[in-house]
């Protein structure tokens, strides 16, 4: 067993391409575990899908053995963070669960809010902060201006930060020293009652949920009677044991300081929510690690299977992406237009986009998706409030007291030049400026108070599109507040489309009112009579546009009597009638179900 | 008694000067050394084949393109030579051939004439010299006048003349001066197409886009100019037997009309198309695939996409093809054919599309309304089977 005061727990931070997957793989690479033919490339991040965007999804730890220049071997417990602000309290979870913290900078580029919000995480949990300046190889890079951006910004010495290439493996090992040096040991006593922090969990068709944990005080073991102290849960420990590279090595016991995972035969991840701590239930602690908060659903949309026939496929992955993800809602509803299918609830539209991907990817399910909304609070005349997720719910304006919805505070950070369109862009949204700062000559902090709603669809899209790629943006909830909010239906040849209505705010109704039927006048197929499409609030329309008849519709002559190409050509014509939706007498494609969440086109 | 099967043969000549913009048959320019060799791999082609096809006997010849009069005349003669050598032509075949204004004189035509080719089809497509350039057309209306004199001084009696509505820049005034300038010079034959814009031809590009849409007539003026020429054409003699095509009386196009009918073809050339032995197949489109075929020992590269076709895909072709004709398809035929009853294979389809006033039922036959025609792709989609 290792001694408590040679294990380094700690996590590495960066903003997106910033390199904290390389820098990861090189400390893999570096300490030895691996070969370099076992190598592959970026081994915590193993979700095809997370390779793809370049994001990581869930958290994984790795536990690796450093022989430092000092001749002592120290295990370093690597614990991977996702990297988006719909995760952020993933992120903080799994910091807690470290004592230090590398903050990967791009020399060139140097700090962004993401990167900021993610080392004020790190202060707040009281973590060591071991500044890097990654890619010094570019001929862009100004490592001696992002030191100083780091002090000045941050306020941590940076000065001997390494500065490194971890793509071309320079200056690696002075990362490794500077963990080994700056990083304290972890403190807690084996005498004491059991406390482990939860940082993540993953489901195992033999095992059941595998929980990822930090022990702070005392020990576990296999044979410990355990008790989740949130979710009030009692297991008895089946196995324990630490991360290897991409898999779980089965050991004695847990003692302080060590990351590693408990099975116990549990059967819901629900019962082992991140934030949560460990304890023995025969000798509990006194009081749970500070921090817990239970993760509720930000964002909601309804999933459709596009062949209603697969329904219950769709249910059944659902309930397979729910075992390892506790933050995923969903409950039966069902759409007049779309039939059989489940409102979802996601902790963002990255949430949601990831999860859609999934479904259609490993389950290969075809869906439609209706447009996302916020939870709104409802208040009614009665005195009760309703938490609605689904604008069909809504109840008669004449029950309705009022409503509320969901605000975020939002930091952005930007260069000088962007501050004017960005602030236009969050007055578009409806944002309530706080304040703005300037952290340095050029850059500048913008802070706003915007609702969830304005934000939800394709708030990030604009604010790169009018900084050219130079402002991030990180948020958080911060409650909810009045608005005049209403519902705005959508009526195709005279009928309205349930899976088409939503809720928006007052003064842009017309406005998206107008975008809707232009956008789905052009989605929708011209058919044999005339269509209107019309958008109503309360029964008054307030836009209208119209599909014309179609007139002509014919192939091309069949020269040379080439019939397989004019068959092939109907054929496709008969496909496409498979894929619409029929209303009344109209038919939808699938794709104008989507195709309308993205309206703000500038 | 004569028991051989009837065939029509298609021979492609995928030469053009140069590609018209619409265009996207398979057709490119090409230098003279280019056309020897073609021909002569044609010719080999033509020969291979010949012993295939001993019960048949051709009814039909049909030498198309690209433009297959941009040929010496002599290449014509030796093609027809090759098809008279290798296969058993009757006496009384419609034989015709494709030309653009601008490709002919009187010794081409007389090569023509003694080759056997008694139906000569012209690419005019307008009178108007603005809408003829737009189009990427090599000729003027003049020049066509000029081709169309030599034919007739030839001595040809069956000549097509090919038009387009719905041309960039056509009014319905100037439709109307095509048409009637087309029907003074009496041809037995008129095909008049709406133009289609097809994907990636250089007028895809260009009309597809909000700017070039502006450009072409107005969705209800195309409608009306095909109107017009229904109703012109048929005012002046010409019977509509099929969706685009017009007649005198005993000039319909046998060989257009096998297309529609269900009869079987042989394709020979580039890219050609057949349909025989109930297959659908077509040759290689490559032309330097196509010209290191050889021939004379193998010729297994020659056929591409190979398609057996089913009872339903017969039953759906016949459908789909015979609803092209002004006649339509005719129940005792389909049960004749198929040994089926035309409304327990395709009634749902029959009766929806009744119901939506795109066929009618005139007692034996059912057919195409005006607005059947328009919206032609709907009403036949729906007669796919699967």
């Amino acid at each position: 067993m290792f001694e408590q005061d040679r294990i380094r727990n700690f996590s590495i931070i960066a903003h997106i391409d910033h390199g904290k997957s390389t820098l990861a793989d090189r400390i893999i690479e570096m300490t030895g575990l691996l070969t370099n033919r076992e190598m592959q490339s970026q081994v915590l991040d193993n979700m095809e899908l997370e390779r793809e965007r370049g994001i990581t999804i869930k958290s994984q730890a790795v536990r690796t053995v450093y022989t430092a220049r000092d001749g002592n071997e120290y295990i370093f417990n690597l614990i991977d963070t996702p990297g988006h602000v719909d995760f952020n309290y993933e992120v903080s979870r799994s910091l807690a669960a470290c004592d230090g913290a590398v903050l990967v900078v791009d020399a060139a580029q140097g700090i962004e809010a993401q990167t900021l919000a993610n080392v004020y995480l790190a202060i707040d949990n009281n973590l060591e902060v071991i500044p890097v300046i990654n890619k010094v190889d570019l001929p862009s890079a100004d490592p001696e201006h992002v030191i100083a951006e780091i002090e000045d910004i941050i306020g941590i010495e940076a000065s001997d930060a390494p500065r490194i290439s971890a793509k071309m493996g320079i200056n690696i090992e002075d990362v490794l020293e500077a963990i080994v040096k700056k990083v304290p040991a972890p403190k807690g006593n084996r005498d004491n009652p059991l406390q482990a922090l939860i940082f993540d969990s993953l489901y195992d068709s033999y095992r059941g949920v595998i929980v990822f944990v930090r022990i702070r005080e005392g020990t576990v073991k296999k044979g410990s009677n355990i008790l989740m102290m949130a979710t009030k849960a009692y297991y008895e420990v089946v196995e324990v044991g630490y991360f290897g590279a991409g898999r779980f090595i089965q050991c004695d016991e847990l003692s302080p300081g060590m990351v590693g995972y408990i099975t116990a035969s549990i059967k819901n991840v629900k019962d082992t929510r991140v934030g949560d701590t460990i304890t023995d239930a025969d000798n509990p602690c006194e009081k749970a690690l500070p921090g817990y908060k239970k993760v509720t659903p930000m964002v909601y949309c309804g999933l459709y299977p596009a062949d209603g026939a697969k329904y219950n496929d769709l249910r059944d992955a659902l309930e397979k992406l729910q075992l390892n993800d506790a933050s995923l809602f969903y409950e039966p509803e069902t759409s007049l237009a779309l039939g059989f299918g489940f409102r979802c609830g996601f902790l963002g539209l990255l949430h949601l986009e990831i999860i859609q991907e999934r479904l259609e990817r490993e389950y290969k399910l075809d869906l439609v998706t209706t447009a996302p909304g916020v939870v709104y609070k409802v208040y009614k005349t009665d005195g009760s409030v309703i938490e609605l997720t689904n604008p069909s719910n809504l109840p008669e304006p004449t029950e309705i007291e009022h409503m509320e919805e969901p605000v975020v505070s939002a930091e952005i950070m930007l260069t000088k030049e962007f501050v004017g369109s960005i602030m236009n862009l969050c007055q578009e949204r409806r944002g309530i400026y706080i304040s703005m700062e300037y952290i340095e000559e050029n850059r500048a902090l913008l802070k706003y108070d915007l609702p969830l709603n304005e934000i939800i669809y394709d708030f990030f899209d604009a604010l790169k599109s009018r900084s050219r790629g130079y402002a991030s943006l990180d948020y958080e909830i911060k409650g909810y507040q009045p608005s005049k909010l209403q519902k705005l239906d959508i009526l195709i040849n005279k009928e309205e489309v349930d899976a088409l209505s939503f809720i928006v705010h007052a003064d842009s109704a017309y406005e998206r009112g107008r975008k809707m039927c232009e956008k789905l006048k052009d989605e929708i197929p011209r058919h044999l009579f005339e269509i209107p499409i019309q958008a109503a609030i309360g029964g008054k329309v307030i836009a209208r546009e119209t599909v014309k008849a179609v007139r002509k519709d014919v192939l091309a002559k069949c020269y040379g009597g080439d019939i397989s190409r004019k068959r092939k050509l109907l054929e496709k014509q008969k496909e496409g009638k498979k894929r619409m939706r029929q209303i009344g007498s109209v038919e939808i494609p699938q794709k104008a179900f989507m195709s309308v969440l993205k309206l703000d086109d500038e | 008694m004569d028991k051989k099967k009837k065939l029509e043969l298609y021979i492609h000549i995928p030469f053009c000067e140069s590609k018209c913009r619409y265009c996207d048959f398979l057709s490119a320019s090409a230098d003279s050394g280019t056309y020897r060799a073609y021909v002569d791999k044609l010719v080999d082609e033509i020969r291979a084949q010949g012993g295939n096809y001993t019960d048949y006997q051709i009814n039909t010849v049909f030498i198309g393109g690209g433009t297959p009069s941009i040929l010496p005349g002599v290449y014509i003669s030796n093609l027809m030579s090759a098809v008279y050598e290798n296969f058993v032509v009757e006496a009384s075949a419609e034989i015709s051939i494709e030309c653009n204004p601008g490709t002919l004189d009187a010794q081409k035509l007389e090569y023509f004439k003694q080759s056997g080719i008694n139906r000569i089809s012209l690419g005019l497509q307008s009178t108007v010299d603005k809408e003829l350039e737009n189009l990427g057309r090599i000729h003027t209306y003049e020049k066509f006048l000029e081709s169309y004199q030599l034919v007739r001084e030839a001595g040809f009696h069956n000549v097509n003349i090919d038009l387009m509505s719905g041309l960039p820049y056509q009014t319905l005034e100037s439709w109307k001066s095509t048409l009637k300038n087309v029907v003074r010079l009496k041809p037995e034959h008129i095909s008049a197409y709406s133009l289609i814009i097809e994907e990636g031809t250089e007028f895809a590009e260009i009309y597809t886009k909000e700017e070039g849409k502006k450009l072409l007539p107005s969705e209800s003026d195309e409608r009306k100019m095909y109107k017009m020429t229904a109703d012109f054409l048929q005012r002046f003699g010409y019977e509509r037997y099929e969706i685009s095509n017009y007649a005198r009386a005993g000039f319909q196009s046998i060989h257009n009309t096998g297309y529609w009918t269900g009869a079987e073809y042989l394709g020979m050339g580039l890219g050609a198309s057949s349909y025989v032995f109930k297959r659908r197949f077509h040759v290689e489109k490559d032309i330097k695939k196509y010209m290191k075929i050889d021939f004379k020992n193998d010729i297994t590269p020659l056929y591409q996409d190979i398609q057996e076709l089913t009872l339903e895909d017969e039953m759906s072709e016949f459908m789909f093809l015979g609803l092209r004709m002004m006649k339509g398809v005719s129940g005792a035929e389909f049960l004749s054919r198929f040994d089926y009853n035309i409304y327990n294979v395709f009634g749902e389809a029959i009766q929806r599309n009744k119901d939506l006033g795109l066929l009618v039922n005139d007692g034996s036959n059912i057919r195409l309304t005006p607005r059947g025609i328009d919206l032609s792709n709907r009403v036949m989609s729906d007669f796919l089977l699967n």
